[in-house]
């Protein structure tokens, strides 16, 4: 019974683990593995000299740092806010219409930003200037420096509900009788929310911080790669060029296989590194770790 | 509970920051919907914000009439449910496999499957041997890229270990193999289960345009969302118009725009899953839970 899907993991996952060994070679789609020549480690010092690879590493670091500290805390925020709504169906319908981006494609999405940023009678370019805020339309998606904070809100914005429901599902699992203890002791509902809720949720977000800082190198791909796409010319990819969008670059469109695979397994190796940094340090705090 | 002046102060924040939240999330998706059942000509001169000024079907006519699309469509809608049914049957069949107590080397599968949660060769090595397997530009690649889910599958392993023994004895004391007791008594006790895993994955194939885009070339198997970013990566008109046939193409120059087509065929891409979402909003949020409880 486990036989045909053992063997599709076997062949779809670990072939391709066994595949990163073209990025020590000048790999040829025609040859194939075993013809192909070794070239040692020609690739990625190839990658790391090349005029791009601070670029990148720059935009790869920031973008993830910058989605750590804002999209990360922002589904706890959001937990913390539903649970002091009393009026249940004024919280049913926040939650419903904040879980909705989670579901819709990226494709979507990056069609809805590019039509609400336009220059071109986009609402948000109305808005402003209706309110006198700017002179004339700024067309945001085609300069560069924007591109970092437009990509993190509009993470925020597609995830920030969905990224709630564990939260507020930790939070619902809080003894009710500590609230009533602090309160009984003066607390009002701010202090009970630092001194009971968020201790009280810790371990959960220590947990998904560890997983986070494991995946600190993927800054984004999917998101990355429709909201440039949509721009035109490429004006912001100064800005927007992460390592996963180079390795598809450079892989799927120039056909350079071996050096994406290196810059790839670059990649692959540091986070690795990162999500053993982040569980050591949280072990020795003492609180969750992975294990 | 009985609140004081500062509980008060803050609750008024609270709400009032979750109602923007909820607006800033509810208006993109309206205000395309308005637009794309605007006259388009009616939209350029800008200023529509909540109500079509000018209600038309055309946008949608036009976008159905497109064989490209309405294909695109087809692919779509064919890949979603053979995709799932696929998914979810190997996926099922092998975490029942694993959850069996007699198996030889059980922990050693476990690991081989865990390992490809955390480590993987990467977007090229997975690209050539999908190339050498002849798998590129065939639909059956489509359906089985996700074939086997790891995740998926330990979430139905601890359902499975959870169920009596029982239940499967008293199957083979009927006379039922192994297979015929996953098939009669294991599957059809599993619904809530499969309904959750099910939904995500269908989604997440509905919403899949990376895969196509990398591993298709043939225009003929392409699903919506691929199309889509090519309609909206045309941008401005000139790609979409010779994309277009000849009936879209006079219509384009009276009272169609680009923009009206490509917000129309956003929302037909969309539509579907805000379609179904309130009446499967429960599982999601189950299958949410599901997933983070593993940790």
């Amino acid at each position: 019974m486990i036989l045909p899907s053992l063997a599709f993991i076997i062949v779809f996952s670990y072939i391709p683990m066994w595949g990163v060994l073209i990025s020590f070679q000048d790999y040829n789609l025609f040859k194939g593995f075993g013809a192909s020549p070794w070239v040692g480690m020609k690739h990625f010092q190839m990658f790391f000299e090349s005029p791009e690879f601070w670029n990148i590493m720059r935009n790869t670091l920031a973008i993830s740092l910058l989605k750590l500290a804002i999209a990360f805390p922002a589904p706890i925020f959001l937990a913390l806010m539903l649970n002091e709504v009393r009026n249940m169906a004024f919280k049913r319908i926040v939650q419903t219409v904040t879980y909705i981006p989670h579901f819709i494609s990226w494709v979507v999405v990056s069609g809805l930003v590019f039509s609400m940023l336009s220059a071109d009678n986009g609402p948000v370019n109305d808005v402003l200037q209706k309110f006198s805020l700017i002179d004339k339309p700024i067309n945001f998606l085609s300069i560069p420096e924007y591109f970092w904070g437009i990509l993190v809100s509009v993470g925020v914005w597609k995830e920030i509900g969905f990224g709630s429901i564990v939260y507020l599902a930790a939070i619902a699992g809080i003894d009710p009788a500590l609230y009533e203890a602090a309160a009984l002791d003066g607390a009002n509902r701010f202090k009970q929310i630092f001194l009971i809720t968020i201790p009280s949720i810790s371990p959960v977000i220590i947990i998904f911080l560890i997983l986070g800082i494991g995946n600190i190198l993927n800054a984004g791909f999917e998101d990355i790669l429709l909201m440039t796409k949509n721009l035109t010319n490429g004006i912001v990819m100064p800005y927007a060029e992460v390592i996963d969008t180079y390795v598809y670059q450079m892989g799927i469109m120039n056909q350079r296989y071996s050096y994406a695979t290196a810059a790839g397994l670059f990649k692959s190796v540091l986070s690795v590194i990162l999500l053993f940094l982040a569980n050591g340090i949280a072990r020795r705090l003492g609180k969750a770790s992975l294990w | 509970m009985k609140l004081n002046f500062s509980d008060k102060v803050l609750q008024t924040v609270i709400y009032f920051l979750l109602f923007v939240l909820a607006f800033l999330t509810f208006y993109p998706f309206w205000n395309s919907l308005v637009i794309s059942f605007n006259v388009g000509s009616d939209t350029s001169i800008g200023g529509i914000t909540f109500w079509p000024r000018k209600f038309t079907f055309e946008n949608y006519e036009i976008v159905f009439k497109e064989k490209n699309i309405f294909h695109a469509y087809l692919v779509t809608i064919g890949r979603t449910i053979l995709g799932t049914a696929v998914s979810m049957f190997f996926t099922a069949l092998f975490a029942y496999g694993l959850s069996k107590k007699g198996i030889v080397f059980k922990k050693g599968y476990m690991i081989i499957c865990i390992v490809t949660m955390y480590f993987s060769g990467g977007l090229i090595p997975y690209f050539i041997l999908v190339y050498n397997l002849h798998l590129y530009d065939t639909f059956t690649f489509l359906i089985i890229h996700g074939m086997v889910n790891v995740y998926n599958m330990i979430i139905f392993r601890t359902f499975f270990s959870e169920l009596p023994d029982g239940l499967e004895e008293s199957g083979r004391i009927d006379g039922c193999s192994n297979f015929g007791v996953f098939f009669r008594i294991v599957l059809p006790i599993s619904g809530p289960v499969v309904a959750t895993l099910g939904l995500f994955t269908a989604v997440g194939l509905w919403n899949d345009w990376f895969t196509p885009a990398v591993f298709i070339s043939n225009q003929n198997l392409i699903p919506l969302q691929t199309l889509l970013v090519q309609i909206v990566n045309a941008g401005q008109t000139a790609t979409l118009i010779a994309n277009l046939n000849t009936y879209a193409q006079s219509a384009v120059q009276n009272s169609v725009t680009v923009k009206a087509l490509q917000m129309a065929t956003m929302m037909i891409a969309t539509l579907p899953i805000l379609f179904v979402y309130p009446f499967l909003q429960k599982y999601f949020v189950k299958g949410a839970l599901v997933g983070s409880l593993k940790e």
